[in-house]
């Protein structure tokens, strides 16, 4: 057993000399790219799997982004597919509308941009009210949101109603995917590891200790709800290009369900935890298909196991290494090099 | 102009007085504590100072602006820190980052910036982190700067916190009860702290404690609350003879 050990920790220090090296995210961003590049245009992947891969690409932005409030935060959303509806609806009416047809490709992430904003600008209505006082309001709030934008997009004709809204070509490539993915987890990194990330992170710790040590956490918590309703948003469009057919019962307290299963499976509070929740629990989805009915029996089990076992998920309030910043990663070790060297200097 | 100036201090929860005509000033680079038994109102005032309550009355003013209407994290933008009875320290977070949030208000950069890690998101971060460690190196912290703080021992979470409130800062400190849970040997430790860390950062301090060796070892003047209400005032030696201070610690009959 130790000679085990041993061997597993020469693996993890190899593991992170590699991707403590400046080349690694560069060749892994080229090498994603072209891989989804190659497998979309040459078919290397069957439709299926390319189908499932974009499912975990697109349940990648709405974990990471959902545990931005609930995990990071420690505020309770359960509104996350309202946001997720609106900017599906955004963008394929922008697609199938409005947009000239010859120029669709070009203009796809236009759209899904355009419902990210959307969402963003609706996540920021519902912000500025909610946190105007301090306690558990926003999980009641955000509920009723869920069930205003269900209910909305019912009752407009305009749109399709209840029968949902149909015509979008299948602009939801795996490239696309690919790029927006990386694109969310790289944003909510960063603003996790800045001063209004350690903002959120103590605001979950101690509201009334934050706001005494300088934090505007009203102003933060706003940031935080904007940022993640566009990146719902930004994951609807992706969605309804990929699917080809949206209805409002798509975006109901169930789809919302979905979303917080993966941010606790995975583990609150990482960005790893949030991938490996979404990666898992789409994958498992698929997987489990055949057993019907029973699937959801096999789920919920699943989730009350973790719940006794791993109360914080998988990666809960942990990071891996790969996602935290060099400059946080080894502040205090560079701190003290410079020191030395400061002490060593006169002498 | 005196540091701080309180005029006619009241808050009431719901009818219960908990502080009631309060009044105080405060000159620069004084070190005053506030004295009196569980429930007197001590970290009420604390509470108002620091805008976690409202006052119902009455005004507060800090370098010659008004306390009362403003939220937290203003008034601690405008140089007051505390600490808290029941240490309240980011638990699951680490050492460093403990400090570094405290440097929140003096960080310059936008949401923009933080979000695509342009512009002047780098100096700023680097100056952040400097500072924090700077500090931590001071208190003799700095090994420590990676573990999270739940895992400090209980003294050096007190010290911490202190850390953490002198990073904002601040040109008065409020201490609560920072001798909670100390041992008199530790509390000795504590006063000679105390004096150090108001030389070394030139803040006023205003203490509150139960510890009557501590504040009649340290303090300059004294204040003593007893239900909501101001029973007296002066030097530490003044009111250890003074008759209604005993009463309200020990109660009537006994004084007698």
């Amino acid at each position: 057993m130790p000679k085990l050990k041993a061997v597993y920790q020469t693996l993890l220090n190899k593991w992170y000399a590699v991707i403590a090296h400046r080349f690694f995210w560069p060749f892994f961003l080229i090498a994603g790219l072209l891989f989804s590049i190659a497998a979309s245009s040459f078919d290397l992947i069957d439709l299926y799997v390319q189908l499932i891969l974009i499912y975990v690409g697109i349940n990648i932005i709405l974990t990471i982004s959902l545990n931005l409030i609930n995990g990071y935060m420690g505020e309770f959303s359960i509104g996350h597919a309202g946001f997720m509806a609106i900017g599906a609806y955004i963008a394929s009416l922008l697609t199938v509308n409005i947009f000239p047809p010859s120029a669709i490709n070009f203009l796809f992430p236009v759209a899904v941009l355009a419902g990210g904003l959307g969402a963003a600008l609706i996540g920021l209505l519902v912000a500025v009210p909610s946190f105007k006082t301090r306690g558990d309001y926003l999980a009641i709030v955000t509920l009723a949101f869920g069930m205003i934008v269900k209910s909305g997009i019912e009752n407009i004709e305009a749109i399709g109603g209840p029968r949902g809204f149909l015509g979008m070509e299948k602009l939801t490539t795996l490239p696309w995917v690919f790029f927006w993915t990386v694109l969310s987890v790289w944003v909510i990194r960063n603003l996790v590891y800045s001063n209004f990330g350690r903002g959120v992170l103590s605001i979950r710790e101690d509201e009334i200790a934050s706001d005494l040590m300088s934090v505007n956490t009203r102003q933060v918590k706003v940031i935080v709800f904007v940022v993640s309703s566009f990146f719902a948003g930004i994951a609807g469009g992706l969605f309804a290009h990929a699917l080809q057919y949206i209805n409002p019962r798509m975006f109901d307290i169930l789809k919302s369900t979905d979303i917080l299963i993966m941010v606790y499976l995975g583990g609150i509070a990482s960005i790893a935890g949030s991938i490996i929740g979404a990666v898992i629990y789409t994958i498992l989805l698929e997987v489990l298909r055949p057993l019907g009915i029973w699937r959801m029996v096999f789920m919920p089990l699943m989730l009350v196991l973790l719940m006794i076992y791993r109360p914080r998920g998988i990666m809960g309030l942990r990071e891996a290494r790969l996602f935290v910043p060099l400059r946080d990663l080894l502040a205090v070790k560079f701190w003290k090099q410079k020191k030395k060297e400061a002490d060593d200097a006169p002498a | 102009m005196p540091l701080l100036e309180i005029r006619n201090l009241t808050h009431r929860f719901e009818g219960l007085c908990a502080v009631s005509d309060f009044n105080f000033t405060l000159a620069s680079n004084e070190l005053v504590g506030i004295i009196g038994p569980n429930g007197a109102g001590k970290t009420t005032v604390f509470n108002l100072i620091t805008g976690v309550y409202r006052a119902t009355e009455g005004s507060i003013y800090f370098t010659g602006n008004e306390l009362v209407g403003r939220t937290p994290h203003q008034i601690t933008k405008l140089g007051i820190a505390r600490t808290f009875q029941n240490i309240r320290l980011f638990k699951e977070l680490t050492v460093l980052d403990n400090v570094r949030i405290a440097r929140y208000g003096q960080a310059i950069y936008s949401p923009m910036e933080a979000l695509l890690h342009i512009g002047r998101y780098n100096a700023e971060e680097k100056r952040i982190t400097d500072h924090a460690m700077e500090l931590l190196s001071i208190f003799k912290l700095d090994d420590a700067a990676n573990e999270r703080s739940k895992n400090l021992p209980y003294g050096l979470q007190r010290k911490l916190e202190i850390a953490r409130a002198l990073a904002t800062d601040p040109q008065l400190l409020l201490l609560d009860e920072p001798a909670a849970g100390m041992n008199p040997n530790e509390i000795k430790q504590l006063m000679e702290f105390i004096g150090w860390i108001r030389k070394t950062f030139q803040v006023t301090i205003i203490l509150i404690e139960h510890q009557m060796r501590l504040v009649m070892g340290i303090c300059e003047r004294l204040m003593v609350l007893d239900f909501g209400a101001t029973i007296a005032e002066g030097l530490p030696a003044q009111i250890q003879n003074n008759v209604k201070v005993m009463e309200a610690y020990l109660g009537k009959e006994l004084v007698k």
